[in-house]
């Protein structure tokens, strides 16, 4: 197989998206609304990206259940994110927060409804009325198939919108000319294997969070972090990857993900001695603290020797007071996967759970526009012009060091929309494609020509486990130095061995080992990142918990991490402490 | 456990082949995608459709000893063997399990699934009460798997004519919906010998369902509606 550059069709679009989930979908939606020509590029159909698997919802302070304004869900995620969150992001999300909530229930999302007809909304962790006062109840949920019914409405206004899709086709790399305009991207025809060059005068990367980095994830298997590698190896840093979320109810062993919404309805978590542990770790939003704070308690529960099972590795979620009404209206999608995964029914038993990687906090650095920034000559945040990236795999950072529940689909249709926006601008500024550079489609072209080598060598599938395995045994829940420098060397040395790596299958046809490959690339680049990121912050704030360094450090590490791709650099930048409009909320003390 | 897996590259093979295959180690805890990612360890040539593994995201649709459904939910324990898995019948093959699921999606456009309000927007939500939101239950969770239309004997005939249990589906979750203007739109485009009325409520797509979904029902409420409209 090889690609003469004359042969490769091109396609020549206003605007590129690459990703089908909701920030994607969003976006493009916003774009074709305004009729822009956009291509949405997507390696799975839309309605099977990652989105689909959210379960609890989406915050907004719409106050139907309990007293709300933005300004409380605010402070919450400037605490939630343990002070590293972006305030300025923050305070624009949170503000949005409502308008794109019936927004979506415009367009068609089925929210849960309440007697008088308004949107359901449920209590989640993290969340307070009054600056840290009572629970608040602002996530609004379709049952618990919220991601599901955003993304299939999105999806469904798209197809109205006429937005043009290439279905199953595997983004390759971002091509860049010499002044720093992103000119589109090659990618890769899954069905036929031939590449194609999508030319436009915006790029938008919304391909989602890297869970695949770690062996037990709720990720689902597309989950690999393509576009944030794709914008490492374009000369991009990746902001705060040492920021990994631990979700503290996977069911244990296996990794799917019951909701926390389940807590939000009055499930509580039980060690061995029937105790409701939590009470001892957050007296006041016990088990709905943030994320964080109940993973920690749950490893040090079973750490101490009262964690439930036989090899007493586990705690117990307990639904069954919740009673079976409760549990059918407004958890029907994870009991129906904990009777096909346990063979129990939620109604009458307690549920095996223990913290399982569930969400990339870091990613490509952009401003609340969308736009990908990186330091330059004149600041620490310069937009690479036509480029922009929204949702998990960006990092605006509306999650700082941890991302509250809920918030993740609200950050989707938020940054979604307001990129496509500024696309719109950028798009009246910038009426014509520029030239392309050949040099960059023959070195993105190299990428797939090296998985033609033959040959006896190590599998994928046996690299991409030996990742995993090292990165959940040496860059877990608890760190430290000496273990994550044995992860450092350990990851290393995975990204050496992955040059001998052979694919048995050189068909070109729907080749599923070859993309594989490519994605494995993907994962080692961002496991490299992660683990260098996280060995260097000698803190613990959020998701990132040092033994060795247990206290947070706002003097020295109030900031975001950067690390560069070329010669592993790392680079830091301060944290955006100025909202837009209110006052900023200062660091204090975290606790629940 | 011994599995008998459809095999065919186009690019390779003269015609498609049944493949044997012996995989030791089966567990009560495995489902058959755990099976299958075990085989594509040993054959990386084996190729299917699968991401989340917990059957929301609708990609690996297949037809295991007979019946369709997602490998990601079917536990292996209990197939009889050799289990025999095909891909979704009445679709083009690509490759192997892989099927062109491009008549599907047709269908599913064809209904206009998304909801069309004529009148001026609110600032705030449209009222919905709970009572109007339960009739989208059973509707709006379909993941469109396809294991429903390429069950469906109609279907198979008339992909090109007939809309299939998922688009119908889709088609009566919008006429269900308090919300949505566009009925007579609806049941206007759903006239005729073939679109809607191709289905002899053969059921096989209400059997297959991996999300326990009913078309057929659905169907028939279109059906009813119309009769309605009419007089």
């Amino acid at each position: 197989m090889s690609y003469g550059d004359s042969s490769i069709p091109r396609r020549r679009f206003d605007s590129l998206v690459i990703g089908a989930g909701g920030g994607g979908l969003r976006a493009a939606l916003q774009l074709a609304q305004a009729e822009a020509n956009v291509a949405v590029v997507s390696k799975v159909f839309p309605t099977r990206s990652h989105t689909v698997a959210a379960q609890g919802g989406m915050n907004a302070a719409l106050a139907n259940v309990l007293p709300d304004n933005w300004h409380w869900h605010m402070y919450d995620t400037v605490k939630g994110s343990d002070y590293l969150g972006d305030q300025d992001a923050i305070e624009y999300m949170c503000r949005a927060a409502s308008h794109l909530v019936v927004e979506l229930d415009h367009i068609g999302v089925p929210f849960s409804r309440l007697d008088n007809g308004k949107i359901y909304q449920r209590p989640f962790g993290g969340q307070s009325q009054n600056f840290g006062g009572e629970q608040a109840a602002r996530t609004c949920a379709a049952a618990d198939r919220t991601g599901h019914a955003i993304l299939h409405s999105l999806y469904q206004q798209n197809i109205r919108a006429k937005t043009h899709f290439f279905d199953e086709f595997f983004a390759i790399d971002l091509i860049k000319d010499e002044e720093g305009y992103v000119l589109g991207a090659l990618v890769l025809e899954i069905e036929t294997g031939e590449p194609i060059l999508i030319e436009a005068k915006t790029t938008l990367l919304a391909t989602g969070g890297v869970g695949q980095l770690f062996r037990t994830n709720t990720n689902a298997r597309i989950n690999t972090g393509d576009g944030l590698a794709m914008a490492l190896r374009a000369g991009i840093p990746a902001q705060d990857m040492e920021f990994f979320q631990f979700h503290p109810t996977g069911i244990a062993g296996k990794g799917m993900l019951i909701t926390e919404g389940a807590r939000g309805e009055g499930g509580y978590l039980l060690n061995n001695d029937g105790e409701r542990f939590m009470e001892r770790y957050a007296p006041n939003a016990k088990d709905l603290a943030s994320r964080d704070v109940v993973s920690r308690a749950i490893y040090l529960e079973v750490r101490e020797g009262r964690g439930c099972g036989p090899q007493g590795g586990y705690v117990h979620l307990k639904l069954d007071h919740l009673g079976t009404e409760v549990i059918k209206k407004r958890l029907p999608g994870i009991r129906d996967t904990i009777m096909t995964f346990l063979g129990i029914d939620p109604v009458e038993s307690l549920i095996p759970v223990y913290p399982t990687t569930h969400y990339t906090m870091g990613g490509i650095p952009t401003n609340r526009f969308g736009q990908v920034v990186v330091p330059l000559q004149q600041s620490a945040e310069e937009p690479i012009p036509g480029l922009y990236a929204v949702g998990e795999c960006a990092c605006v950072s509306v999650h700082g060091a941890n991302r509250l529940g809920g918030n993740s689909l609200l950050d989707i249709v938020v940054f979604g929309r307001a990129a496509g926006n500024h696309i719109i601008d950028f798009l009246k500024e910038n009426r014509h494609h520029r030239a392309m550079n050949q040099e960059g489609v023959a070195l993105a072209l190299e990428r797939l020509a090296r998985w033609e080598k033959r040959g006896d060598g190590e599998s994928v599938d046996e690299l991409r486990q030996a990742l995993q395995s090292a990165m959940e045994e040496y860059c877990g829940v608890f760190r430290q130095e000496d273990v994550l420098q044995q992860g450092v060397d350990k990851v290393l040395e995975i990204e050496r061995r992955l040059a001998d790596v052979t694919l048995k299958d050189q068909s070109k046809l729907f080749n599923t080992a070859r993309i594989e490959a490519l994605e494995l690339e993907n994962l080692v680049d961002i496991g490299v990142a992660t683990v260098v990121s996280a060995l260097a912050r000698k803190e613990s704030r959020g998701a990132h918990s040092r033994t060795d360094y247990p206290e947070r450090d706002d003097e020295h590490w109030m900031k975001h991490t950067l690390f560069y791709k070329e010669g592993r650099k790392l680079d830091y930048k301060p944290v955006r402490t100025k909202p837009i409009s209110v006052d900023s909320f200062p660091p204090k003390k975290r606790v629940y | 456990m011994r599995f008998s897996i459809y095999r065919f590259n186009p690019e390779a093979d003269n015609e498609p082949y049944m493949q044997e295959f012996d995989l030791p180690d089966v567990n009560s805890e495995m489902m058959l995608l755990d099976a299958l990612l075990r085989l594509k360890a040993m054959d990386e040539t084996l190729t299917f459709r699968h991401s989340c593994g917990e059957g929301v995201c609708g990609s690996d649709g297949m037809n295991i000893n007979g019946r369709n459904g997602l490998s990601c939910i079917t536990p292996v324990f209990g197939l009889k063997e050799p289990v025999e898995i095909r891909p979704m019948p009445g679709l083009p093959v690509i490759r192997d399990l892989v099927v062109d699921m491009s008549q599907f999606y047709h269908q599913y456009r064809s209904v206009k699934p998304y909801l069309v309000v004529h009148d001026p927007e609110p600032e705030v939500e449209y009222l919905q009460t709970p009572e109007q939101r339960e009739q989208l239950d059973g509707l709006y969770e379909c993941i469109l798997c396809g294991c429903c239309s390429t069950s469906c004997p109609s279907f198979w005939w008339n992909p090109d004519y007939f809309r299939g249990p998922a688009a119908l589906l889709q088609a009566w979750r919008f006429l269900a919906d308090s919300r949505d203007q566009a009925t007579a739109e609806r049941l206007d485009s759903l006239d005729g010998p073939y679109r809607l009325f191709r289905c002899h409520t053969i059921m096989n797509c209400t059997d297959v369902c991996p999300k326990g979904l009913n078309p057929t029902k659905a169907i028939g409420n279109i059906k009813k509606l119309m009769l309605k409209q009419m007089t």
